[in-house]
């Protein structure tokens, strides 16, 4: 049965038609297949073997740096590497559920999607943390909208045009629906 | 000190009351930032995509910088050398540093075992805070930092840190072989540089793929290769198929990662909820596309989270897949030598340099695709390379 899905045959479908390309000159392309090494098969130049892992197991490490803040560390390792970042430690509920989370090795979800969990939590936080220290977060800039001002004006404003027209018809609706309540409690 | 400060999803700050970095360990060294990029990835942290990203975290892992501090271990740099440093921190000892797995070392990152220290990229990846900043803290500075060797344009240098590693080591892990034809899924610098690094290995023909058409305009002069808008392609797959007299490329290559569109059920379950480790539709594809016995390689980043992707037609098709995090110690050598001498010219893929203090607007810039935007650098205003 004819399968209509089945492209019309065209050049493209010569065999041929991919080889004449690729074996057309390639003069104009500076330094083509400088680099071309025909050794270089799926596991050749990645792993640069020298002798079995085991056999190295004892290498010379570099000194521990302090761990002088609370540092998260995943149950496949033997112990904290020796070096690691010092940003932004674990805090507040969002810290609570990380800590839960390094609880569980990498391959499964109740690792990784309680730290997702967290990683939301810890945006409300960081309001939390702004309004403590005096900061009122100015969407405006945080979101890079100078540029959408710049280059997208029209769809800009179009948007938030739109944004605030649906605001603006969810107060009058909510308003109008508290004055029906209101006035059903009286009637009572 | 002023430096770039995560708030959220789509939430940034140029904030001037971070704390100055210190000296950590005997081998780390404190660098003044002369230029920083944003990242492709770092699109995916500011999508909220890779978990334990924490608020008021500096994000940047692509930057160079004049060397102000140095720790009491360091003795391969001195005060006022002026560095590019790989993206990956790295012990140099290790097992795997041992094999130039420099991007996989065990010893920077005690937060997750399947992947090595990164700058200012989530918890996941160490916890360190990034480049994008005045200053920046560098471990293991005897190992990562190399000299911008004189007469280097510090534009390229700075691209030398990630964007042309990672592209060429896309390149490099299809196991090109004269004649072959390539096809690369994403038109974004790193996409632009495994395009025209696949020339390097002898590459016969070159495509790629998007559907940012400003993008492919540019690869396609850039690179010198044929570029398509899969929109305008309908069925990828079958295309590929087709102008590949139905075998299928010998080598796909993967430069999207986890924020790619074309499949409304992978955005939906990788970007909008996110149930996986991100929207695997251009992984898809070139599994699908590249030919029984073909090559796939991946560079684009995904989350730790499951994929959807067909691994089923990579057993039957007898697929080798090849994917890491660019080894960009072991690679700096060659590119060095491929910029000096006019091969590879990475600044051209610079559109916008941005003072520091707009990081939100690059970011907005970059992730909205505005302007033109292919790649945004950040200047800090101590920063007088």
């Amino acid at each position: 049965m004819e399968n209509k899905n089945r492209p019309e045959p065209d050049k493209t479908m010569e065999a041929d038609y991919d080889r004449n390309i690729a074996n057309s000159s390639k003069d104009h392309i500076p330094g083509w297949g400088i680099d071309f090494n025909p050794e270089n098969d799926p596991t050749y130049p990645m792993k640069h073997w020298n002798g079995a892992d085991h056999q190295r197991s004892n290498y010379e490490k570099p000194s521990q740096q302090p761990i002088d803040v609370e540092v998260l560390q995943s149950i496949e390792r033997p112990g904290v590497s020796r070096v690691f970042g010092t940003s932004t430690p674990p805090t507040g509920l969002s810290g609570a559920i990380r800590r839960w989370a390094y609880k569980w090795n990498e391959s499964t979800y109740l690792h990784w999607v309680p730290l997702v969990l967290a990683d939301r939590i810890n945006v409300f936080e960081g309001y939390i943390d702004d309004f403590k220290h005096g900061i009122v977060p100015n969407p405006f800039a945080e979101r890079g909208w100078q540029a959408e001002w710049k280059y997208n004006r029209k769809s800009f404003v179009q948007n938030l045009a739109i944004g605030v027209a649906i605001a603006g018809a969810a107060v009058v609706i909510i308003k109008q629906q508290n004055k029906k309540k209101k006035k059903k409690r009286y009637v009572m | 000190m002023l430096a770039m400060n995560f708030r959220g999803p789509f939430r940034i700050r140029a904030d001037r009351h971070r704390p100055m970095p210190e000296i950590k360990h005997p081998q780390d060294a404190i660098l003044r930032v002369t230029r920083s990029c944003i990242c492709g990835s770092d699109l995916h942290l500011y999508h909220g995509l890779v978990p334990d990203t924490r608020v008021g975290m500096t994000f940047g892992h692509e930057f160079t910088g004049i060397v102000e501090e140095i720790g009491s271990g360091v003795d391969n740099l001195k005060v006022g050398d002026h560095v590019m440093v790989p993206f990956n921190i790295a012990c140099g000892t290790c097992p795997f540093c041992q094999q130039k797995l420099f991007g996989n070392c065990h010893e920077s990152n005690p937060q997750a075992s399947a992947v090595g220290g990164i700058y200012g990229y989530s918890h996941t990846a160490g916890g360190y805070d990034g480049g994008q900043a005045e200053y920046v803290r560098v471990p293991y500075a005897n190992v990562g930092p190399t000299i911008i060797p004189d007469g280097m344009d510090p534009d390229d240098a700075v691209l030398l840190t990630d964007v042309v590693p990672t592209g060429y080591q896309a390149a490099e892990m299809g196991g090109i072989q004269k004649g072959d034809t390539v096809v690369v899924f994403g038109a974004g610098p790193v996409g632009i540089m495994a395009a025209k690094c696949a020339w390097l290995f002898g590459a016969g023909r070159v495509i790629v793929i998007d559907h940012i058409d400003y993008r492919l305009d540019f690869v396609k002069n850039y690179a010198q290769c044929e570029a398509y808008n899969f929109k305008e392609l309908g069925d990828v797959v079958l295309f590929m198929k087709k102008t590949t007299g139905w075998y299928g490329a010998d080598v796909c290559i993967d430069a999207v990662g986890a924020d790619a569109a074309g499949d409304a059920f992978q955005s939906l379950v990788g970007r909008k909820l996110p149930l996986t480790g991100g929207a695997a539709t251009a992984l898809h594809w070139a599994i699908n596309s590249v030919k029984k016995g073909g090559i796939v390689s991946i560079v684009g980043v995904y989350g730790p989270l499951d994929s959807l992707v067909p691994i089923g037609n990579v057993v039957n098709k007898g697929i080798t897949i090849r994917a890491n995090q660019a080894s960009v110690k072991r690679l700096l050598p060659i590119l060095i030598d491929h910029v000096m001498s006019g091969r590879l010219d990475p600044k051209a893929i610079i559109s916008h340099r941005l003072p520091l203090e707009e990081v939100a607007e690059g970011y907005h810039l970059f992730s909205a695709k505005r302007d033109n935007c292919i790649k945004p650098v950040l200047i800090p205003p101590r920063a007088t390379a």
